[in-house]
């Protein structure tokens, strides 16, 4: 048991974050409040990711001579790629926000959700 | 941007000091990919980091916003093509796509720095030019 | 380890902060400290490439995009009308969201009771393409970085289809913000 709780306690951890970003993404009606909530669970998502490519005793994984074991530099490559793709999310994500606004005049999901049931 | 920060003695200083250093840092780290921690994501997001304090700070007017969005698009589509093109030129030379060392040069290895080089620098221009215009688009003046 | 702990309470307070903030500058404020924790534990774990790009994307270009969206709408506070209502469906609608997560968070940490333990050297993610890939940077392609040599020549076709993602959201951004120059 306490052993478990010694192996894993880093992923509870990164499972915590994770779960502060999807509150926030599913709680908060204000639609800016749900990018930050979106941007908090990719960087907790990566962070769990490289946590994994970790080895006791590695080096970071650039060639150097008094180095015996580098770090897995895989998820690295992975988790740039997906840094990228995230500011690409969050920039059409906030360039979508801004129509709505000037749409609605408004940036809360229920206000937009009742003017739009009240018609064009 | 109307740069009223630029009004300020202090910003308007240090940010003319800072750019240029980091527009250079942002080219060594596109140039130094291989040899350290670096490459062309973290030079293009710089580069586009030294342009946009610029404008907070210095303040664009709506003509020059519109020729900064052009220009950076079309960097972002060269850095694309760039990036293609490299792999074109090894499909040319009879390898695969991005195959580097079907490249006409003395060695595998050089083949691969500079297939690389060329790499990067696509990579560079384009996240460059795709932030300067996400950020002239999305903090461009309203035309109402 | 002391500096380890440290920088994951930082971490925690700084999401727990960014959520509850109402005032939205401040929320993205802590988005960005929340962006250079971030870096600083990347940095602590080794992936400096990971670190750098998330310093200058991460903590720089999304934080200006945040507080330059936030300019333009005018709005800054987060009030929603729906959390002053009264009553007991109202109390029982606010509390879906939190069992929600909590269920999602439970069954997370069920599934990682059947991974290898934290910083296992024998887990499966170091074991099988990776050592090939240290091994063979150099005498294959003569690059000393050994996540360059894999972005740029083992794997390069996924970073040309990255790079073509960042020109897409600009030119999908570029579109959805173009009506606003019709006359």
């Amino acid at each position: 048991m306490l052993e478990t709780i010694a192996g894993k306690y880093n992923y509870w951890i990164y499972i915590c974050l994770m779960m502060a970003g999807f509150y926030a993404i599913i709680a908060k009606g204000n639609l800016i409040k749900k990018i930050i909530g979106i941007n908090i669970f990719q960087s907790a998502v990566f962070l769990f990711y490289i946590s994994i490519s970790k080895v006791p005793g590695g080096t970071a994984p650039i060639l150097f001579d008094k180095a015996g074991l580098y770090d897995n530099p895989l998820p690295h490559v992975l988790i740039l790629t997906a840094i990228v793709v995230s500011v690409s999310t969050t920039a059409v994500a906030l360039a979508m926000v801004i129509r709505i606004f000037k749409e609605y005049g408004t940036m809360e999901e229920d206000r937009i959700l009742a003017a739009r049931k009240e018609g064009p | 941007m109307n740069g009223t920060a630029g009004r300020n003695t202090v910003t308007r200083t240090v940010s003319g000091f800072l750019i240029p250093f980091m527009q250079l840092y942002a080219l060594y780290l596109i140039a130094h990919g291989d040899l350290g921690p670096g490459g062309g994501f973290q030079g293009g997001a710089i580069f586009a980091a030294s342009l946009i304090l610029y404008a907070i700070v210095f303040g664009l007017d709506r003509a020059a916003e519109k020729r900064y969005a052009r220009v950076a698009g079309a960097a972002a589509a060269a850095g694309l093509g760039i990036y293609g093109g490299i792999g074109l030129l090894c499909m040319a030379y009879g390898g695969n796509f991005l195959q580097y060392s079907s490249l006409p040069f003395a060695d595998v290895k050089t083949a691969h720095h500079l297939g690389i080089y060329g790499i990067e620098i696509g990579v560079g221009l384009a996240v460059a030019g795709a932030m300067l215009f996400l950020f002239m688009k999305i903090a461009g003046s309203d035309d109402a | 380890m002391l500096l380890k702990f440290t920088l994951l309470f930082f971490l925690v307070v700084c999401a727990a902060a960014a959520v509850r903030m109402k005032d939205l500058l401040g929320a993205v404020i802590m988005l960005c400290a929340y962006s250079l924790a971030m870096t600083l534990t990347w940095t602590l774990l080794n992936a400096v490439d990971v670190a750098l790009t998330e310093a200058a994307v991460g903590a720089g270009i999304v934080t200006v995009l945040l507080i330059a969206a936030l300019g333009r709408t005018g709005s800054a506070e987060d009030d929603s009308p729906q959390e002053q209502e009264a009553g007991a469906m109202a109390a029982a609608r606010r509390a879906l969201p939190l069992l929600a997560v909590l269920a999602t968070g439970a069954l997370l940490v069920y599934g990682t009771l059947d991974m290898p333990d934290y910083n296992d050297p024998a887990a499966p993610a170091n074991l099988h393409v990776a050592a090939t890939y240290i091994t063979g940077s150099v005498p294959e392609t003569g690059v000393v970085n050994f996540v360059t040599s894999i972005l740029a020549a083992y794997r390069g076709f996924d970073t040309f289809g990255e790079t073509a993602v960042i020109f897409t959201a600009a030119v999908c951004a570029g579109l959805i913000l173009a009506g606003r120059e019709r006359k």
